[in-house]
C-alpha cells in the first residue's frame, strides 16, 4: 500500500493496527512518488527559519581540520562499535558537532578551549598532540578526565570538557538512525495502543482494573 | 512614490474576525455555516497540518536533532511558528515584574501545538467570589455554557470518562486509552495516598466522530499531537474549524496581515480593521458589520488600547479602564526523576496519544489549606522518541545505580557507557501542576509609550507579579509531587530543591501559556469591558472571543471554554443580526 493511501485508510478508520504496521513496513521505492513527505525529508519550515537554515549551511566550518580530527578520535572513544551498533563516526557524530556549534554558538569557546587544554596536557605528558598519541596514551589521559568523582582536583577543566563532549557525542549518536535502533525505540509509526503487553504487566505485578477494561478503548 | 495609501478591500463583510485560533476559528466556522460573509485576518501564514508536516519525522530529519530554536522554542518539530520572541515584534516588562508571552503566527494559532487538554469549567469555577470572596463571579454560570460544551464535545471530540465529579463535569466522551506502564505506577502510588487519578480528557479521536466538522481520521498513536496531525486526529483550529469554514466559500482569509487598529465611526461603532500586510508592507482596511477580536487575550487588549478615537479616548471598549487588567496565567510547578524498577525494561511501542493517558483533577477542600483555588496534575514518562538532549549528564546517573549487576564509577565512556544509556532509557517520570491564580486589577498589560514594533504598532508593556496565594499553591504542589514520587519508589532528580527564594519552583507568569482576563466580561459596564455575550458594553458591534473575556480561568486549560464561549457569542451575533440589532 502506498504511504498516502495508508494514511488515508487511517483517516477513514478502515485499517486495523496490524495491517497498518505491515503496510508501513512494506513500502518500496516506487511508493515514494506522489506520497506525503516521506520519512527522511526535512520537516515543515516557515519562511524565516528556512532562510536561517540556508544561512547556517552556507557558513564556513568553525573547527579547524586538526580540531575536527581530535573530535573524531574522542567521539569514537566515547561511542565505539560494539555488539549492538556502530561507532560515533559510523553515525556521523563529528559532522553533527561541527554543524551544531554554528547555531549553538555558546559551545564554541568551551569546545575550542577544551580541545586546546587536551592538546596542551598531551604535550606536557608525551610531547605530542592528543591525536598523535598511541591508543594507550590517549586512554590514560581520558581515564584522568572521564570520571568526575575520581578525577584529581587539578584536572577539573578537563573533566568539564569531557562532560561536554560526552553529552554531545551521546546525544548525537542516540538521535541518529543507528542510535535509535540501538536504543530499541520502536514508536514514531502508525500503531494501535492496546495497553501494556500482558507479559510486562505480569513482570511488574500490575493489572488493569475492571473499570479501565470496561471504559478504555 | 512617497504617498502612503490605505487600500480598502472592496467587499463589505458581515463579520471581520482578527485571529484564527480557537476563538476566531470557531467564530469563522459558525458564522460562515450560517451563511454570513466573513473576513478572517491572521498575522501569520496559511498552515494546514496535512501539508505542513513535522509529524512522524525522525530525530535525524532535523539538522539540530529536534533541538529548539527561537522559531520553535518547544523543539524543532513542534508545530508552533514562533513562540516567546518574534523577530521585529518586541514586548516589554516593567521593572521588577515578569511576563513571558507566547505568540504563534499561523492559521490556527497555538491550537496547532497545544496539549489538547480539554476540561470543562465546573459550576464552582464561575462563582469563585461567592465561595472564597476573592476576584469576581462570572456573569454566567455552568448551566449557561453546558449546552455549548456538549455541542463542542460532539463536533470536535474529546476522550475521557464520566466520573460524576461535582466541579469536573461529565461530558460526551470518546473512550480513553489505557494507561501506560509508568501511568499505572503513578496511579497506584497516588491513589495510595488519597490523590485521585482518572483518565485524561484530551481532544483526540480514539474513535470516528459522527458529527465532525470536517473529514477527520482516527488517532494512530504516535504521541506527537504537538506537531499537528496530518489525518486531523486531534483538534487544531486550522484543520477542524478554519478548513471547513473556508469550504463554505463564505470566508476570505487574509494571511500575513498584522492588525493595527479597530476602525470606528463618528457614532463610536466599529466599521472594520486596519492592518499592515507583512508581504508588501502596505496598509489595508477591511470593513464589516461586526468586528470580532480573537487575537489572543493580550493581542486583543493591545488592539483595543491602540484604537483610540474621539468617542473612545481611553481605547476602544475601555471606558471602564479594565482593558489589559486582570491578566493572569495558570500557575505551574514540576518535578521529575527516575523509576529504578524500570531500568533495563522491555521495549515495545508505548507512544500512545499525544500526552498523558491519566491525570489528577483538583481534589482538596481549600478551607483546610492556606491558599485559595486548586490545581490539577499532569504526568509523563516512559519510552519516548529520543531528541536533542537525550543522554546528557550520564555522569549524574550512572554512578548511582548497579547497572546489569555492576557498580561503576560516575561518567565513563566506551561500550560500558552505551550499556548505561540503554539501561536507563525509558525510566524517567515526571509531573506538573496547573493551578488557578487570582486575577488582580494591578496585574496588567498596557501600551508602552516608548516602543513600537517593526510595523510601527505600539507594543505591550507587562506588569505582572505573583501573590502569596500562588506561591503557597506551588509549595503545596511540590509537597504533593514529592509524596507521590516517594510512594512509587521514584528517585527525584530535579525540582525538589525549592524554597521561598524561588517561589517554590513556581514558573514565572506567562510560562504556562494560558493568558486570560484582559477584556473581561461582567454585568457592570463600570468594572467590565464586555457583557455576558462577549459584546463590548461601549460598542455593540464589537466582540472579543479569545481568553480575554475570562473573569477567572479555573485550574482548567482554557481552550474548551474559549470554544464554547465563541460558539455562544457567534449564535448571539447571528440572532442579533436577524433581529436587526446589529
Amino acid at each position: 500500500m502506498k504511504r498516502r493511501d495508508t494514511l488515508k485508510a487511517i483517516a477513514l478508520g478502515t485499517l486495523s493496527g496490524t495491517a497498518l504496521l505491515t503496510a508501513a513496513c512494506n513500502t518500496n521505492a516506487d511508493d515514494s512518488k506522489n506520497s506525503v513527505p516521506a520519512t527522511g525529508s526535512g520537516p515543515d519550515r516557515m519562511q524565516e527559519e528556512a532562510a536561517h537554515e540556508a544561512q547556517l549551511k552556507a557558513m564556513p566550518d568553525f573547527f579547524t581540520p586538526h580540531e575536527m580530527a581530535t573530535i573524531t578520535v574522542l567521539a569514537d572513544i566515547i561511542i565505539p562499535k560494539d555488539d549492538v551498533s556502530g561507532s560515533a563516526t559510523d553515525a556521523k557524530v563529528p559532522e553533527f558537532i561541527g554543524f551544531i556549534v554554528k547555531e549553538m554558538t555558546y559551545y564554541q569557546t568551551p569546545l575550542r578551549g577544551g580541545l586546546k587544554w587536551l592538546d596542551n596536557y598531551a604535550l606536557k605528558q608525551y610531547q605530542k598532540a592528543f591525536i598523535a598519541l598511541t591508543q594507550q596514551q590517549q586512554i590514560t589521559i581520558i581515564d584522568a578526565i572521564a570520571y568526575p568523582e575520581k578525577a584529581a582536583s587539578n584536572m577539573q577543566q578537563g573533566v568539564s570538557f569531557f562532560n561536554l563532549i560526552r553529552n554531545l557525542t551521546v546525544t548525537a549518536f542516540y538521535t541518529s538512525e543507528m542510535g535509535v535502533k540501538d536504543l530499541g525505540y520502536v514508536g514514531n509509526q502508525p500503531n494501535e495502543w492496546k495497553g501494556v503487553p500482558a507479559d510486562v504487566l505480569a513482570q511488574y505485578q500490575l493489572a488493569y482494573s475492571e473499570q479501565e477494561l470496561k471504559i478504555c478503548i | 512614490m512617497g504617498d502612503v495609501q490605505i487600500k480598502v478591500q472592496p467587499t463589505q463583510y458581515d463579520a471581520v474576525i482578527v485571529g484564527s485560533g480557537a476563538g476566531g476559528g470557531m467564530a469563522a466556522y459558525m458564522l460562515s455555516k450560517a451563511g454570513l460573509k466573513v473576513a478572517l485576518i491572521e498575522a501569520g501564514p496559511m498552515y494546514d497540518p496535512a501539508k505542513n508536516i513535522t509529524q512522524l519525522k525522525n530525530p535525524w530529519d532535523s539538522v539540530r536533532r529536534g533541538a529548539s530554536t527561537r522559531f520553535r522554542p518547544f523543539g524543532d518539530f513542534d508545530a508552533s511558528y514562533w513562540g516567546w520572541q518574534i523577530d521585529g515584534e518586541p514586548y516589554t516588562k516593567a521593572e521588577g515584574t515578569e511576563w513571558d508571552w507566547w505568540r504563534a503566527r499561523m492559521v490556527g494559532g497555538r491550537t496547532n501545538h497545544w496539549g489538547r487538554i480539554s476540561l470543562r469549567f465546573g459550576p464552582k469555577d464561575f462563582k469563585r467570589r461567592s465561595i472564597d470572596g476573592l476576584g469576581d463571579d462570572w456573569p454566567i454560570g455552568y448551566e449557561d455554557i453546558k449546552p455549548y460544551y456538549d455541542r463542542i464535545d460532539r463536533i470536535i471530540g474529546v476522550f475521557g470518562s464520566n466520573e460524576g465529579l461535582e466541579n469536573d463535569p461529565d461530558g460526551i466522551f470518546l473512550p480513553p486509552p489505557k494507561p501506560r506502564l509508568h501511568e499505572l505506577m503513578i496511579k497506584k502510588a497516588a491513589t495510595g495516598v488519597g490523590i485521585p487519578v482518572i483518565p485524561s480528557r484530551l481532544s483526540i479521536l480514539t474513535q470516528p466522530l459522527q458529527e465532525a466538522t470536517t473529514q477527520r481520521g482516527k488517532c494512530f498513536y504516535c504521541s506527537q499531537c504537538n506537531r499537528g496531525c496530518m489525518v486531523y486526529g486531534d483538534f487544531s483550529a486550522s484543520s477542524v474549524l478554519v478548513k471547513p469554514a473556508l469550504a463554505t466559500g463564505k470566508v476570505d482569509v487574509f494571511t500575513n496581515a498584522m492588525a493595527r487598529e479597530v476602525i470606528t465611526n463618528s457614532e463610536g461603532l466599529a466599521t472594520g480593521i486596519s492592518y499592515v500586510s507583512k508581504d508588501d508592507l502596505q496598509e489595508y482596511q477591511v470593513n464589516g458589520r461586526v468586528v470580532i477580536l480573537a487575537a489572543s487575550a493580550c493581542e486583543s487588549a493591545r488592539l483595543l488600547l491602540n484604537s483610540k478615537s474621539k468617542r473612545h479616548p481611553n481605547g476602544l471598549a475601555n471606558s471602564s479602564d479594565v482593558v489589559g487588567r486582570y491578566l493572569h496565567d495558570s500557575t505551574g510547578a514540576a518535578m521529575g526523576g527516575v523509576l529504578p524498577q524500570l531500568f533495563g525494561r522491555k521495549r515495545y511501542n508505548e507512544d500512545g496519544v499525544g500526552g498523558m493517558h491519566i491525570y489528577t483533577p483538583w481534589w482538596l477542600d481549600n478551607k483546610k489549606l492556606n491558599f485559595p483555588r486548586g490545581y490539577h496534575i499532569e504526568y509523563w514518562g516512559g519510552m519516548s522518541q529520543p531528541s536533542y538532549g537525550f543522554g546528557f549528564d550520564m555522569q549524574n546517573l550512572n554512578g548511582k545505580y548497579v547497572v546489569n549487576g555492576q557498580q561503576k564509577p560516575a561518567g565513563g565512556y566506551g561500550a560500558s557507557l552505551k550499556e548505561d544509556v540503554r539501561f536507563f532509557y525509558g525510566a524517567s517520570v515526571g509531573m506538573a501542576g496547573r493551578g488557578e491564580a487570582i486575577p488582580r486589577k494591578d496585574n496588567y498589560c498596557e501600551i508602552d509609550p516608548n516602543v513600537v514594533d517593526q510595523y510601527g504598532i505600539p507594543v505591550l508593556r507587562f506588569h505582572v507579579k505573583w501573590s502569596d496565594y500562588e506561591i503557597q499553591q506551588a509549595k503545596h504542589m511540590k509537597e504533593t509531587f514529592a509524596e507521590i514520587m516517594h510512594n512509587m519508589g521514584a528517585v527525584i532528580t530535579w525540582g525538589n530543591s525549592d524554597g521561598p527564594e524561588n517561589n517554590y519552583g513556581l514558573e514565572s507568569p506567562g510560562k504556562i501559556i494560558h493568558e486570560a482576563g484582559t477584556v473581561r466580561m461582567g454585568n457592570d459596564p463600570k468594572t467590565s469591558a464586555l457583557n455576558k455575550f462577549n459584546q463590548a458594553h461601549d460598542c455593540k458591534n464589537l466582540f472579543v472571543v479569545d481568553g480575554g473575556p475570562f473573569v477567572s480561568q479555573a485550574d482548567k486549560n482554557i481552550t474548551w471554554t474559549i470554544l464554547a464561549l465563541s460558539m455562544r457569542a457567534s449564535e448571539y451575533i447571528i440572532d442579533q443580526m436577524k433581529q436587526r440589532n446589529l
